[in-house]
């Protein structure tokens, strides 16, 4: 099975190399590119099977001795997560085709580099191939965020690859620290060593706060309300699924490992996650525009997942798996939902809109599933991560984040039943008729100007629909997802099977 | 300590260039601290020890692997660099100016308030499917052949 840990890497990169030979041929591009996502995506399905019952494999390159040698390891928890990237990339494909986003020449190269660097993250077994991955990632989205060259894009890129430089060059100042105590930078080699060695405390809490800018946790998280709303919808549905949960997965791992059930750290987390959580869906309130607010409650809703890091134990991890999974496909789907509704009418103002349900019913069904399995309301997955985060937090007398966690739940439900009543409800401004149709700021070749056709409208809302059906399925069987969270978490929380495995 | 006196005047003149204003400089900032990161990365590996690390060599070798490490780093912050100076290339043409509050644009005036951020940004959603939306044309979009 070892060799299947290579192919995450491998194809992703090799369809890059190949969607930029086929420069000026978008079929061809989009076959391979999409070839490339879904043999990972039955890559990663297989090793979620393999890894069921608690195995983990671990591949070694170029035949060196364990401790100097570049390791792939997959447990659960990274087969887990390779499986819902992997959907999300295929899903946020077929997307762009449907959009015509994936006619620009190298938005699949960025699109399958920036996969493989998300795969890689994932597999790595080393905190500086972690770094390294991570920047592989960071590369192909600062390009894509800013393809196209509008000043506003400008303006969010400049911000979204600043903060994330810096947070990256803390990052690598944090793994020179690290080296400098521990000695090694191998994760199976450094489980536990915080506990006995404040110098490796440090510089392990050094790498977490570099980590929570990428997370975008409060108060590090004023970038990603202000880039992420600015790139073409498809390319924030891809993000929103990849890039931040990149962060919080490695947070996950680092702490996971490096602390191995150190509380030290327990109380700053709880109360950033507390605030996290507070601040973003307060920052929603204000917004106007779908994408705005989607992206404000993104960093609310990574406070539930650091939230869960923080309760630790078993069950707090199991929780914040079945979170983090759960969570990925909701959310890509309302962003999809969100790009489709503004291709259809050419903007994602809520002033502007309205009455989109009657013209629309099945991008507001699913639109209207995610969001209430967002806000958390059976039978939807949202309400089982939930259920299962608070049930854990009663467990460890976290009372007071628990009680923030319902509190910010119920606000989240105001604010989407705001976008509801904005975008799907209600009648649509005659002002805003007029301004779609060409009078007030909509550009010539617009997507409202020329209602699309109603074959590409299916394939606009097909993605999202799909997303939203499972997020329902996920619900309905929450068992089974259940099981394999609470598999993999019992190997976070006791790395020994993951130690041996790597240094074997 | 030479090395933590260097790594102390990168960062502190990095962190300083990358709080101004225009992003030529913040280009530059980002150099300073990404070097200072590298020389903690090498100052891990152990600066004491000169050797050289073949057989039957006077002395102990530094360690390696942060070298690998550090060599790594620098070509990442190579790329980074790059990026940064076609984005503040591109910022200039477009804008007037590599400073991203100051110059045309769309939404210009309500640049430098998070809170209206969001209004700058409707602008990005008034391109099309096909990106025909974009200011400047063909010949100055970057993916143009």
């Amino acid at each position: 099975m070892s060799w299947a840990l290579t192919l995450p890497l491998a194809l992703p990169l090799a369809a890059a190399a190949l969607t930029v030979l086929a420069r000026g041929r978008p079929a061809a591009q989009r076959v391979v590119a999409l070839a490339s996502a879904l043999a990972v995506l039955a890559c990663a399905v297989a090793l979620v099977w393999a890894t069921r019952d608690g195995e983990v494999f671990a591949a070694g390159m170029g035949g060196w001795p364990p401790r100097f040698r570049i390791t792939l390891v997959a447990d659960p928890f990274a087969a887990l997560m390779l499986a819902v990237t992997a959907l999300m990339v295929t899903v946020c494909l077929l997307f762009a085709a449907a959009r015509g986003d994936d006619e620009r020449p190298y938005f699949h190269a960025l699109v399958q580099v920036l996969f493989a660097g998300a795969c890689g993250a994932y597999l790595t077994a080393d905190i500086f191939d972690l770094f390294v991955f991570v920047e592989v990632a960071l590369i192909a989205s600062y390009v894509l965020l800013t393809l196209g060259g509008t000043p506003a894009r400008l303006r969010a890129g400049a911000v979204y690859v600043t903060t994330n430089l810096l947070a990256s060059t803390a990052f690598v100042a944090g793994v020179a620290l690290l080296y400098g105590a521990a000695g090694t930078v191998n994760f199976a080699e450094l489980a536990g060593r915080a506990r006995d060695s404040g110098e490796v405390a440090v510089a392990g809490a050094f790498i977490l706060a570099a980590l929570a800018v990428k997370a975008s946790l409060v108060p590090v998280h004023g970038w990603l309300p202000r880039s992420y709303p600015a790139p073409s919808p498809a390319v924030t549905a891809l993000f929103s699924g990849l890039l931040t949960k990149m962060g919080v997965y490695a947070m996950f791992r680092v702490y996971c490992t490096v602390f191995e059930g150190d509380a030290t750290l327990r109380t700053p987390l709880l109360a950033a996650a507390a605030l996290t959580m507070l601040l973003g869906v307060l920052g929603a309130v204000g917004r106007e525009r779908m994408r705005d607010i989607l992206s404000f409650h993104m960093v609310s809703q990574v406070g539930y997942l650091v939230m869960a890091l923080g309760v630790s134990g078993v069950a707090g991890l199991s929780a914040g798996i079945f979170f983090m999974l759960q969570y990925i496909v909701v959310k890509t789907s309302l962003f999809l939902c969100a790009g489709a509704v503004e291709t259809f009418e050419g903007t994602g103002a809520l002033k502007e809109l309205g009455a989109v349900a009657g013209r629309r019913p099945v991008l507001a069904a699913a639109f209207g599933v995610s969001a209430l399995s967002l806000a958390g309301v059976p039978p939807l997955s949202g309400f089982f991560a939930k259920l299962a985060l608070l049930q854990a937090a009663f467990g460890a007398d976290d009372h007071a984040v628990a009680a923030v966690a319902v509190g910010v739940s119920f606000l989240t439900l105001f604010s989407m039943v705001k976008i509801w009543n904005g975008v799907f409800w209600g009648e649509r401004p005659a002002a805003a008729t007029a301004t779609t149709a060409g009078a007030g700021g909509a550009a010539p070749g617009d997507a409202a100007a020329a209602p699309p056709t109603r074959r590409r409208a299916g394939a606009l809302v097909a993605p999202a629909a799909a997303l939203a059906a499972l997020s329902l399925a996920a619900g309905l069987g929450a068992e089974v997802l259940w099981a394999l969270s609470q598999n993999a978490a019992a190997l976070l929380a006791d790395p020994a099977a993951y130690v041996e495995a790597v240094l074997r | 300590m030479t090395a933590a006196a260097i790594v102390g005047v990168l960062a502190a003149a990095g962190t300083y260039l990358v709080l101004q204003r225009g992003l030529v400089r913040v280009a530059l900032g980002f150099v300073l601290l990404s070097h200072a990161a590298n020389v903690l990365l090498i100052a891990a590996g152990g600066l004491g020890r000169r050797g050289v690390p073949i057989e039957g060599s006077p002395g102990p070798a530094a360690d390696p692997l942060p070298q690998a490490f550090t060599l790594t780093a620098i070509v990442i912050g190579f790329g980074m660099t790059a990026f940064l100076l076609a984005l503040a290339f591109r910022t200039g043409v477009e804008l007037g100016d590599d400073d991203l509050e100051a110059g045309g644009g769309a939404a210009t005036e309500l640049g430098d308030d998070d809170l209206e951020a969001g209004e700058g940004v409707g602008a990005a959603e008034l391109d099309g499917p096909d990106g025909s939306a974009e200011p400047g044309g063909a010949p100055r979009r970057e993916d143009a052949p």
